[in-house]
């Protein structure tokens, strides 16, 4: 899967490292940083989780 | 009116009034007229106090795509915005703005809330709760569980945060109740907001003076940098002050009482030491609970088609997130208390570019609380039958004023 993140939408909810610390983490201001825009298909469904409560829907996924 | 086309209702001269009221002897669940508008369609029109007639959002897939449209505006000064009240006592802050202005002051403030952060603040949280309940314990064996624990506990967090000081708690806590009452004068509410306007104001002078390590000393650095006037900060300061206490404070008084009224998920909570479970829970709990259940209020800036309807340039907009996390399609048998469902989706911190920004510590202080209490204090039960509980009906945040317990 690919993972892609809009930073200039970010609002800093960090929602998305609470369901996958591995893929999102924040920088200092709390805007969303992509650490893996290629995870592991056994991540698929945090990764899924994260694009879905990201409130400003800043997260993109292909297969 | 007739029953056979579901759109005629939605633009019936008798639309329903809202906020509508909670069934008697069901404090946990959304209003049923709520439910019964849900159940007609997604796009309803209701009546406000002002007589005027903006569109509900019922549906919680719709309530998602309004609240992250761009073509909606968060602004209280657009005619019809739909105001919960006559004139507005509330702070004009960044939450009642729309981007780019929104946006630029909102990340002002983001730094504090980071997962980061946040978890960092876990041990100190954890040293503020069992001080609480150290105390408690150590008077006789009833109280009331708002004043002893459920206030105290995020008033000492966000004035840490802050850096307010904490001895003045009696003030803002008087003020604040005020400002959020839907039946104070809008002369009261106007009082009590400036009133806390200048508290901070004057805080922000010292804070500009001699900074320390807190977010009104960072807001002060930016007034100092000609980003953000003084009053804009001291808005700011209101606002996050409100914020931090309320919505927190309810969730732990509401959340504990309905735990009570379900003993097999308090169990469940009591059972578990997996940090997982207990943030699962908590997210049921937000859930369920929906303290801010006046809805988000909104106006469309442009036409918008949804739900089978047109929103129209100018028409006020009103998502009741209570219902939204109520929905059937989204929520297998939404009504029930299920700590062990997974709830993150809910939208009790509403959606799009306004959700709320305490959302982490939020989270972080409620699995403190309820990890913590019922562990500590495995005899408490309430003090009151559920009917004497005084419920706040009439406020921007729903929970209670006393909640009697004993133990
Ligand atoms: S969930 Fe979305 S808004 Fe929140 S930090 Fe991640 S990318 Fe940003």
């Amino acid at each position: 899967m690919k993972v892609t993140l809009d930073q200039d939408k970010c609002v800093a909810s960090g929602q998305c490292v609470v369901a996958a610390d591995d893929v999102f983490d924040q920088d200092d201001d709390g805007i969303a940083v992509l650490l893996d825009p290629a995870p592991p298909s056994a991540r698929a469904d945090d990764v899924q989780q994260a694009a879905a409560v990201c409130p400003a829907l800043a997260i993109r996924i292909q297969d | 009116m007739t029953s056979t086309v579901s759109t005629e209702g939605a633009h019936a001269p008798s639309a329903p009034e809202f906020p509508m009221p909670r069934a008697a002897g069901c404090p946990f669940d959304p209003p049923p007229a709520l439910k019964s508008e849900q159940e007609l369609g997604s796009l309803r029109k209701v009546r406000l106090w002002d007589g005027t007639t903006p569109w509900l959002v019922t549906r919680y897939a719709d309530q998602r795509a309004l609240l992250a449209d761009p073509r909606i505006s968060a602004d209280v000064t657009r005619p019809g915005y739909p105001s919960p009240t006559p004139l507005r006592g509330a702070s004009f802050s960044f939450i009642l703005m729309d981007d780019p202005e929104h946006a630029r002051q909102r990340r002002m403030v983001t730094a504090p809330f980071t997962i980061k952060r946040v978890e960092a603040m876990r041990p100190a949280v954890q040293k503020i709760v069992d001080g609480l309940i150290d105390d408690m314990l150590a008077g006789p064996p009833r109280a009331d569980l708002v004043q002893a624990f459920a206030l105290p506990v995020p008033s000492l967090v966000i004035c840490e945060l802050l850096g307010v000081p904490y001895t003045d708690h009696d003030f803002f806590q008087e003020n604040s109740k005020t400002l959020i009452s839907r039946s104070a004068a809008p002369e009261q509410r106007g009082a009590a907001h400036a009133n806390l306007t200048g508290y901070l104001d004057e805080l922000m002078g010292h804070k500009i003076a001699r900074p320390a390590d807190d977010l009104l000393s960072g807001l002060g650095t930016r007034v100092e940098a000609g980003e953000l006037s003084r009053r804009e900060a001291a808005e700011m300061g209101v606002l996050l002050l409100l914020a931090g206490h309320e919505t927190t404070a309810n969730m732990i008084a509401l959340g504990t009482l309905a735990l009570l009224e379900h003993p097999d998920q308090l169990a469940l909570l009591r059972g578990t030491e997996d940090p997982r479970a207990v943030a699962g829970a908590v997210e049921e709990l937000l859930r369920y609970l929906n303290i801010t259940h006046g809805g988000r209020r909104r106006v469309a800036l442009e036409d918008i088609e949804i739900g089978g309807e047109v929103i129209r340039a100018g028409e006020g907009v009103i998502v009741p997130n209570d219902i939204g996390n109520r929905d059937p399609e989204v929520f297998t048998d939404p009504d029930r208390l299920d700590l062990g469902r997974d709830a993150r989706r809910h939208v009790a911190f509403g959606f799009g570019v306004h959700q709320c920004l305490g959302q982490p510590l939020a989270r972080m202080e409620l699995q403190v609380v309820y990890s913590t209490l019922y562990r500590r204090v495995p005899t408490l039960r309430l003090d009151a039958r559920l009917e004497e509980v005084p419920f706040k009906h009439d406020g921007s945040v729903y929970g209670v004023y006393e909640l009697p317990v004993a133990w």
